[in-house]
């Protein structure tokens, strides 16, 4: 009742500690090569949707500081997303069902108390325990008895609060029975939601939002909603992953523009993306020059048929459509260049990838569309819809333009005013015509780009696509225990789903970002977020 | 005088009660599911929706959401949004950049509005007359984000380099200049045309004319008979232009990319977080009613001949 | 305050139409000093014609008009026709306006986003005054009680920041699920500026009203046993009506202005539909590199909202005696 009245006196302090923060984050000092190790890193952000838990969000603004905050079982490296053993001293399994995960020793959440194997168990609980309504509940799903703590019927309650599958054996030691073989399980762990939680969470986890405690390489100082969140190197941080500065402002922005400008004046000094007007032209490498930074992502973007819709489901006017998307002039006017055209189902950089998988069915060729289209018969005209928001609108209606001229029918870009107006026509099945449907995986792994979106009843299945062959090799493929050989399957997978051609891979985003001059050194992650350990501030 | 405010107070109750409603119906009526795209590319699962619809009184009609919800801000709790922060403590960060930015803008157009009102009323048909008619024209019609976007492209570092244009997220006065200007740029157009009008009228009054003909110093004339009795309806009018100035800042402010309350409402209504539009809304609504209440009084005050019963 | 004239702020537009609601009203006692009285329309055109920058206005007007009428008397070109190939070209002797990122050339879809505009701009004036002014006549002619209530109605309107309103307003209309055609999004930009605007064209017709019914010859009508109709029909309405229309023409302009706005934060027009306001709404992230996507559009949109401007500021001189 009295909350507000606080927030109000309050307001002086945290004002106060903004103009601290921005006074001392320039750092503006001149001289060149030498490093800082006690210097400051501010690096764009949005306003966080969730609450800053591991297992409560998902969307980029939160997972940004949520990531820094927590140390996971396993960490990806930068450049290609491979594993390493991060908080595990092993993960060992035999059938790829039951898991045996040792921890290391040592390592302390930022209040002091150690880490044990019952802080990962206790958070992976809390976080699948329905009544909690975390919203990355799911991806504990597949762990044995998820579906007492989470039943599928959301008005059923939950006959239980822990999973059967989860068991301490001692403080650094815990099992993991999975109801069913998981071959990627190992890669899964090292996902946001699956971080340790010290047990202060669980004795009062109102406070503890307030100012949460973690085990990564960074500490929770303060947080200016929609200004400001700063956070400070954790001394005690035992991580290989240890950062090479001070404090980390995450400044937010409601624009990109600003930010860049921000950026490019020094006032900012990290963007893992780029806003549209930057790119055009390819102005960002005459603005920034050797600060632009590179990697590839874990993106795809595609345009989903919705086989719900009769007509779409002939496949040959699946590919005259396809094959009428003039891929490499799009990527190159109207995407700048910031994006690449694809040839499959699966970006390049992920293990696993094959070169064309979609072949010819993905490659512009008017001709052979339009003859595609009369062996159809579909006569009609064709809609993309997407929202329109945040530059989607533009590439989608070029997209159109390129299927209008090179097919002869009509074709026009619908919008939906925003992200959530669009995934709400898609999730309730109400498409009338094709859809964009862009995935960015949750960890690096093929059976992410695959699983979730082409098998019956997936959870971004946004074709309802459902081929029984296909469902079969995957489920194969998740039990394999031999990552080399689980691969093989997946490949096997991808190949049929091509062939169907549910929805039309279209192009790869090129992740782009950049530093600004006060770093010597900044590092751009598969996930497009900032490698904090590969940071090094101008002294 | 007490009891005209005292009955000016009740019925603001009324229409405070039917904007809220109004607002609130609206937003809570987007007919978009408040969890579509919360969960990403993926939809979200029932269990938690069900959980926090149940969290925020979703499930309830209309009709007691909103009594809940002004029963709750009554004892000054706006209530917190999804991700947990509170949307009192959100509101006292933004509001205070766009009163200042508010207030800037105000204190540009009143200085400049009225000085050229002022010239050019006094000489009236001149060229610099014309001049102002047809900046203030031009102003008029100009979109205000054109106004903001042609002016930050360029005075701005990418133009002729002639300021910073870019605004931090806790801005000085400084900083909101440029953005002020632009919110005030239209009104300052009015404040002029306004004054000037009011002016030339004014001159050919009566007691104008008894102040010359009694033959006060010509500084004296004007300074004290002329300009007083001018600037009344230029004052009412800037009192009122507040209110709308702090509404229309969501335009400049998404220009500017200035962390004010039009940010906040965008993303409210984009977000579908009711709570947050509302609430806002309701500190709009009241200095919209206080400001108008208050430029009656005024009136009163500067004009002898009203007299509130 | 909800006054989209002034999207950026300002109570400006009714302050500037109603300055002589005073004065207006009661014209006709002064006309009738004259020799031979002179209506006071024949009057005031007779000064207009005289005013360069009616003529002006006017001349504009007309071409915008025409324009929307018949755009393909201005250019040849399909707006819809896409080359990427010149994607953001600039202005050239082949495409005057140049190219905008889809390879659309910006001088057809300008000639072609008139119709629209001034669509919007016209039927949103006409829905405001007829709603502003009945309501408006009615509370200045009625019970005391009857007109209170029906300000503080108004008032609840008036408090709603404009563009939030419809922001609000847009979004609540339509369904993210429906797919709704061009007479429906123009239909609704139309009525949400309508709905938040009739509160300041009723106001201007009220206090219009009042003095109007403070003259002699409605005492004596009403004396006379005349109808509450015909007296407002016959004789409030010829002398309340001046003020209106000149805050009309000057709306009329600031709705094409607010259409604009609103198609600029993504919630008013949108594609298919061409207007100026898409078409500046589309320039948004790309105006720094190819600044004649913004310029052309929005030169447009200002030189109509000027026209309108100006033959209202030109209408509102003419008709009031003392400022000649």
């Amino acid at each position: 009742m009295s909350r507000s009245r606080v927030a109000w006196v309050a307001l002086p302090a945290a004002l106060a500690l903004t103009l601290s923060a921005c006074g001392g984050g320039g750092g503006g000092t001149t001289s060149s090569g030498n490093e800082n190790p006690d210097g400051t890193v501010s690096i764009y952000g949005t306003e966080p949707e969730n609450q800053l838990l591991p297992a409560a969000t998902t969307e980029a603004g939160g997972s940004k500081i949520v990531d820094a905050l927590y140390s996971r079982l396993v960490g990806y490296k930068a450049e290609d997303g491979s594993t390493y053993n991060l908080m595990a001293e092993s993960i060992t399994t035999s059938d790829a069902k039951v898991y045996d995960i040792k921890i290391k020793s040592g390592w302390t959440f930022h209040d002091g108390t150690p880490v044990k194997a019952k802080n990962f168990v206790d958070a992976w609980n809390y976080g699948a325990y329905a009544k909690n309504a975390q919203q990355a509940g799911t991806f504990f799903a597949p762990i044995a008895g998820y579906s007492d703590v989470h039943p599928d019927d959301e008005k059923a309650e939950p006959t239980k609060d822990k999973m059967s599958g989860l068991e301490v054996v001692s403080d650094t030691e815990f099992k993991v029975t999975l109801s069913a073989p998981n071959s990627v399980f190992k890669t899964m762990i090292g996902y946001t939601p699956f971080s340790p939680l010290p047990d202060s969470f669980f004795a009062d986890p109102k406070a503890f939002e307030a100012k949460p405690i973690g085990n990564g390489p960074m500490k929770f100082v303060s947080r200016t909603p929609n200004a400001l969140i700063k956070l400070e190197r954790f001394d005690d941080y035992k991580g290989e992953d240890k950062v090479h500065f001070k404090t980390l402002d995450v400044k937010i922005y409601s624009s990109q523009e600003t930010a860049y400008q921000d950026l490019v004046a020094g006032k900012l000094d990290f963007m893992e993306a780029l806003p549209p007007s930057a790119k055009v032209g390819e102005k960002y490498k005459a603005d920034l020059g050797d600060q632009v930074l590179n990697a590839n992502l874990l993106g795809q973007s595609a345009i989903a048929f919705p086989l719900y819709v009769p007509a779409f489901q002939n496949v040959k006017l699946r590919q005259a459509v396809s094959m009428a998307l003039n891929r490499e002039q799009i990527t190159k006017t109207v995407l700048a260049g910031s994006y690449v055209p694809a040839d499959g189902f699966v970006p390049p950089g992920i293990e696993g990838y094959e070169k064309g998988v979609c072949g010819e069915f993905c490659t512009y060729n008017p001709e052979k569309a339009k003859q595609l289209l009369q062996e159809s018969g579909f006569t009609g005209k064709l809609t993309i819809q997407s929202n329109q928001d945040g530059g989607r609108k533009e590439p989608l209606e070029a997209a159109c333009n390129s299927i209008k001229q090179a097919l002869g029918i009509e074709c026009e870009f619908v919008g939906a005013t925003n992200f959530g107006a669009y995934r709400q026509i898609v999730n309730g099945k109400q498409l009338t015509g094709m859809g964009r449907s862009d995935w960015s995986a949750d960890y690096p792994s093929i059976e992410n780009f695959l699983n979730p979106l082409y098998r019956t009843g997936g959870s971004s299945n946004d074709s309802n696509y459902s081929n029984a062959e296909v469902d079969k090799i995957l489920k194969e493929a998740d039990a394999t225990a031999d990552s080399a050989a689980a691969i093989k399957k997946y490949q096997e997978a991808h190949k049929l789903i091509a062939k169907d051609l549910p929805s039309i891979p279209t192009w790869n985003e090129k992740g782009i970002g950049a530093r600004s001059k006060n770093l010597l050194a900044a590092k751009l992650t598969f996930t497009r977020d900032a490698e904090l350990a590969a940071f090094r501030v101008k002294g | 005088m007490g009891r005209y405010v005292l009955r000016r107070l009740l019925q603001l109750i009324p229409v405070f009660l039917g904007t809220t409603f109004l607002i609130y119906a609206l937003v809570w009526a987007i007919p978009q599911d408040p969890f579509a795209g919360k969960c990403g590319q993926r939809a979200c699962d029932p269990t938690y929706i069900a959980q926090m619809s149940e969290k925020l009184n979703l499930n309830d009609p209309l009709v007691i959401q909103y009594f809940k919800y002004l029963g709750n801000l009554l004892t000054g709790d706006f209530g917190t949004t999804f991700n947990g922060v509170s949307v009192g403590e959100q509101i006292a960060t933004s509001w205070p950049i766009t009163l200042k930015m508010g207030i800037v803008a105000l204190i540009i157009e009143a200085v400049i509005g009225i000085i050229a009102g002022v010239l050019t009323g006094l000489r009236k048909s001149g060229f610099l007359d014309n001049l102002v008619l047809v900046s203030t024209l031009f102003l008029i019609s100009l979109p205000v984000f054109v106004t903001g976007f042609v002016l930050r492209l360029y005075l701005g570092p990418q133009g002729f380099d002639l300021m910073d244009t870019s605004v931090s997220s806790d801005p000085s006065i400084g900083e909101l200049i440029l953005p002020g200007f632009v919110l005030g740029s239209l009104s300052m157009a009015y404040v002029a045309r306004l004054t000037r009008s009011s002016i030339v009228e004014n001159r050919r009054s009566d007691y104008l004319r008894t102040a010359i003909a009694k033959g006060q110093p010509q500084s004296r004339v004007v300074g004290i008979h002329l300009l007083r009795n001018s600037l009344i309806p230029v004052i009412t009018f800037l009192g009122t232009d507040l209110g709308s100035l702090l509404g229309g800042a969501i335009v400049t402010e998404g220009v500017f990319n200035i962390n004010g309350i039009g940010g906040l409402i965008f993303r409210g209504i984009s977000q579908k977080e009711g709570v947050m539009v509302t609430g806002i809304v309701t500190l709009l609504v009241l200095v919209y009613l206080l400001m108008s209440l208050l430029v009656d009084l005024l009136y009163a005050v500067l004009d002898p001949r009203i007299r509130y019963e | 305050m909800s006054d989209p004239g002034s999207v950026s702020g300002g109570t400006g537009l009714e302050a500037s139409a109603a300055a002589g609601v005073d004065q207006l009203s009661h014209v006709d006692d002064s006309s009738q000093k004259q020799k031979k009285p002179r209506s006071l329309w024949s009057d005031a055109w007779g000064e207009l014609r005289r005013k360069p920058t009616f003529i002006i206005s006017l001349v504009i007007i007309a071409v915008i008009v025409l324009m929307a009428i018949w755009p393909t008397l201005f250019t040849s070109v399909d707006p819809r026709a896409a080359n990427l190939d010149k994607s953001l070209q600039p202005p050239s002797g082949d495409a005057w306006f140049g190219y905008d990122l889809q390879g659309y050339d910006v001088y057809a879809r300008a000639m072609h986003g008139a119709r629209a505009s001034l669509l919007v701009g016209i039927f949103a004036t006409v829905l405001t005054v007829l709603i502003g002014s009945i309501i408006g006549i009615f509370a200045g002619y009625a019970k005391t009680w009857i007109d209170s209530v029906l300000s503080r109605f108004a008032d609840i309107f008036a408090g709603i920041p404009f563009v939030l309103g419809a922001i609000v307003i847009l979004t609540t209309l339509n369904a993210p699920t429906e797919n709704p055609s061009v007479t429906r999004i123009i239909t609704q930009v139309v009525l949400s500026i309508a709905v938040l605007s009739w509160p300041v064209a009723m106001r201007i017709m009220r206090s219009a009203t009042l003095v109007a019914k403070q003259q002699d010859y409605v005492k004596a009508a009403r004396g006379l046993g005349a109808s509450p109709l015909r007296i407002v029909i016959r004789h409030l309405l010829p002398n309340t009506v001046a003020p209106v229309l000149v805050y009309a023409t000057i709306a009329l302009g600031a709705f094409i202005g607010a259409e604009a706005t609103l198609a600029f934060l993504g919630i008013g027009l949108r594609p298919p539909v061409v207007s100026w306001g898409v078409m500046i709404s589309e320039s948004r992230d790309y105006f720094q590199s190819a600044p004649h996507m913004l310029l052309f559009p929005a030169g447009f949109v200002t030189i109509t909202v000027l026209a309108f401007v100006m033959l209202g500021d030109a209408v509102r001189d003419a008709l009031d005696p003392k400022s000649r």
